[in-house]
């Protein structure tokens, strides 16, 4: 039991220095000397002379390997990611925390309903495996999963927002809102609304899908004749036999997912502009502001490796045949 | 318990029981116009290839044919009563408490995810009413009954061994004190020793506590190990029904005395096993007559037109026109 933990637990440090390798060396391939970036790039004239004192100013003359990684790793691990080129002065980590809440409730909300009412659909759709709830349910996941979630969201703009009118479609707040009175408590709910249901429905199909799937796969098992033959209800059978084993690929979805918490809705946001981290990543790109992606990029990595680390740990609760 | 006595000792009746089995549009006729009766405490083994139709007659007594299987004619009692045995719902009071299952436990008949006491304590909860605590104390005394250490009833399926699954599959079994006992192929998968330790001690078990046992199998050395009686099945219907003694000593049909014919005998010195020729019939389009005709060394012309009853013959019945009594003018003829 413990010499698993300690194995996941060091597949999980050692794939952290990996992803963390991986991401300085991919900013430091991307074409573009950071230097003369900072100094405002080729449009303006600067001499040779100021493009080598800005680099030798932050390390650049240094060789790559190992001086500028190995500083590059000290720094990660203090917490230092470095300024962002756009928004001058800034610290990468403050602007990313600083985007990091909106997301969460963005995301978080979205994962729970999804969860929720897919995981339900799933299970009832592959226990009653042929009824109208099943046909009806595999159906619009399967549409719903192939469906791109930005382009849900358009939709949802067009209809909800530009049409009827209903829910603003722009941004977390209406200009002018009053701070910190119940208004505006209200006015973030409503312009959450139609992004949360955007990526809600992006994610519903896949749960629907796999619970489903799992659980058609549970009820013809061999276990499930014994727990009829021992005079169990349609109900007891599905609650005390076929539910927990279904939840196993289920489970391990659900913790995958929680890792694109903090990314997993950069289309979305775009659409919406939604102020997270979807949104800073396109405005980074837009601006080549190479530090605040590696800073996004590192965050994103090591929320899949701690989902991952989350996924096996609750699987191995879950099904004692993993425990060994 | 209720006093068996009162039906003539009888504890099961099946009376002229048809399942049919529907599969786009076709049906196969599984088991045909079969009929049998178990004493209480009477262990019968039921014995037959694949497709001959004694899983579809166990699991037909049991209430937990497939939904796809449909009982076109006859009925089962249970202790002079009628069982409802194609309605799901009425038979719940009946199952586990009357009538146990002994699945192969070897493969995956016990759930993965639970703890083997709590799998055994469960029907003790929901059929006896017990409270957990209970539950758990008679599931304790249920495996060291089987043979297990109470406290090895922490452990997952997956960490025990073969036997020993199948062991828990008889503590399960005899959990809610059952009248009856069908044992489905409880042995197959396991080692020849393993084998004749689980045989052994469900005998011993059920002859201790005064259970009747279903035992199907394909292997007919598995039966004489355990049962008083044995019907052999072929093609969905009984051919042979006889004490254990008497089908071992003197065969009456051929099939019968092919099967035992077949069985390896290293005591004898026979190294050959003789198989028995041609192929099991299909069920969707049966042979004429008697079905087992085409591959019968002894089949006469009446055996392709005529179908032979399961009549008695001496201690026992027989399904063969070799054996049908002197009355019968046309046999005669032929003979």
């Amino acid at each position: 039991m413990s010499r698993r933990i300690g194995r996941i637990l060091l597949r999980a440090v050692i794939t952290l220095v990996m992803v963390a390798i991986l991401n300085f060396g991919l900013f430091r391939v991307i074409p573009g000397d950071p230097a003369s970036l900072l100094l405002g790039g080729a449009r303006t004239s600067v001499t040779d002379e100021q493009i080598e004192a800005q680099r030798q100013n932050w390390g650049l003359d240094r060789p790559l390997f190992p001086d500028q990684a190995l500083d590059y790793l000290s720094a990660t691990l203090q917490g230092d990611l470095g300024y962002s080129f756009k928004f001058r002065g800034r610290h990468v980590a403050d602007l990313i925390l600083e985007r990091l809440p909106a997301t969460i409730v963005l995301v978080g909300l979205a994962q729970f309903i999804a969860i929720l009412c897919g995981v339900m659909l799933g299970v009832y759709a592959g226990w009653r495996r042929g009824g109208a709830v099943d046909h009806a349910a595999t159906g619009v996941s399967l549409a719903l999963y192939s469906t791109p979630s930005f382009w849900l969201g358009m939709l949802l703009v067009v209809i909800f927002s530009t049409a009827l009118g209903w829910l603003p479609g722009y941004g977390a707040y209406s200009p002018g809102a009053n701070v910190g009175s119940l208004d505006l408590a209200l006015d973030y709910l409503r312009h959450l609304a139609l992004p949360v249901t955007a990526v809600a429905l992006g994610l519903i199909g896949q749960y629907v899908v796999v619970a489903r799937a799992a659980m058609s796969d549970v009820v013809t098992e061999d276990y499930m004749v014994t727990a009829r033959a021992k005079g169990l209800t349609g109900g007891q059978m599905l609650m005390r036999h076929a539910f927990r084993n279904a939840m196993l690929p289920v489970v391990t979805l659900i913790t995958l997912n929680l890792g694109y918490v903090v990314a997993g809705a950069i289309t979305v946001e775009a659409v919406f502009a939604w102020p997270g981290i979807g949104g800073l990543t396109v405005e980074a790109l837009n601006a080549r502001d190479y530090p605040v992606l590696q800073g996004i990029f590192l965050l994103l990595g090591v929320s899949i490796v701690m989902a991952n680390l989350i996924a096996d740990l609750a699987y191995g609760l879950l099904d004692p045949r993993v425990r060994q | 318990m209720i006093d068996s006595s009162q039906h003539k000792g009888s504890l099961l009746e099946v009376d002229g029981l048809s399942v049919d089995y529907g599969l786009k549009g076709v049906s196969s006729r599984a088991i045909d116009r079969i009929s049998f009766e178990l004493r209480a405490g009477e262990a019968v083994g039921l014995v037959g290839e694949s497709g001959s139709g004694k899983t579809t007659t166990a699991m037909a007594i049991a209430g937990l044919l497939s939904p796809n299987a449909r009982i076109s004619s006859g009925e089962v009692r249970y202790r002079g009563n009628r069982l409802p045995i194609d309605h799901d719902a009425a038979m719940r009071p009946h199952r586990w408490s009357e009538t146990s299952v002994v699945f192969q436990g070897a493969m995956n008949a016990l759930n993965p995810v639970h703890r083997i006491v709590k799998q055994i304590a469960e029907p003790c909860m929901l059929k006896l009413g017990m409270s957990r605590g209970e539950a758990n104390a008679r599931a304790k005394e249920l495996l060291e009954l089987v043979g297990i250490p109470a406290d090895r009833g922490a452990a997952y399926p997956h960490e025990l061994s073969g036997g020993m699954r199948q062991r828990v599959m008889i503590a399960m079994a005899l959990a809610c004190r059952p009248s009856l006992i069908i044992g489905d192929e409880p042995t197959t998968a396991l080692d020849v020793i393993t084998q004749a330790q689980i045989l052994k001690l469900l005998g011993e078990l059920r002859s201790r506590l005064n259970i009747a046992l279903i035992l199907i199998t394909h292997d007919l050395s598995v039966v004489a190990e355990c049962c008083d009686r044995v019907m052999i099945m072929y093609s969905g219907r009984i051919v042979e029904d006889g004490t254990v003694a008497e089908i071992f000593a003197q065969p009456k049909h051929p099939y019968t005395r092919l099967l035992i014919e077949s069985i390896p005998n290293p005591a004898s010195g026979k190294k050959i096993i003789r198989p028995i020729p041609g192929d099991p019939p299909n069920l969707v389009n049966r042979p004429s007559g008697c079905a087992f005709h085409p591959r019968c060394p002894s089949a006469m012309g009446i055996c392709a037109t005529e179908l032979p009853s399961l009549d008695k013959f001496g201690q026992g019945r027989v399904a063969c026109h070799l054996h049908r009594s002197s009355q019968h003018d046309k046999v005669a003829a032929h003979a």
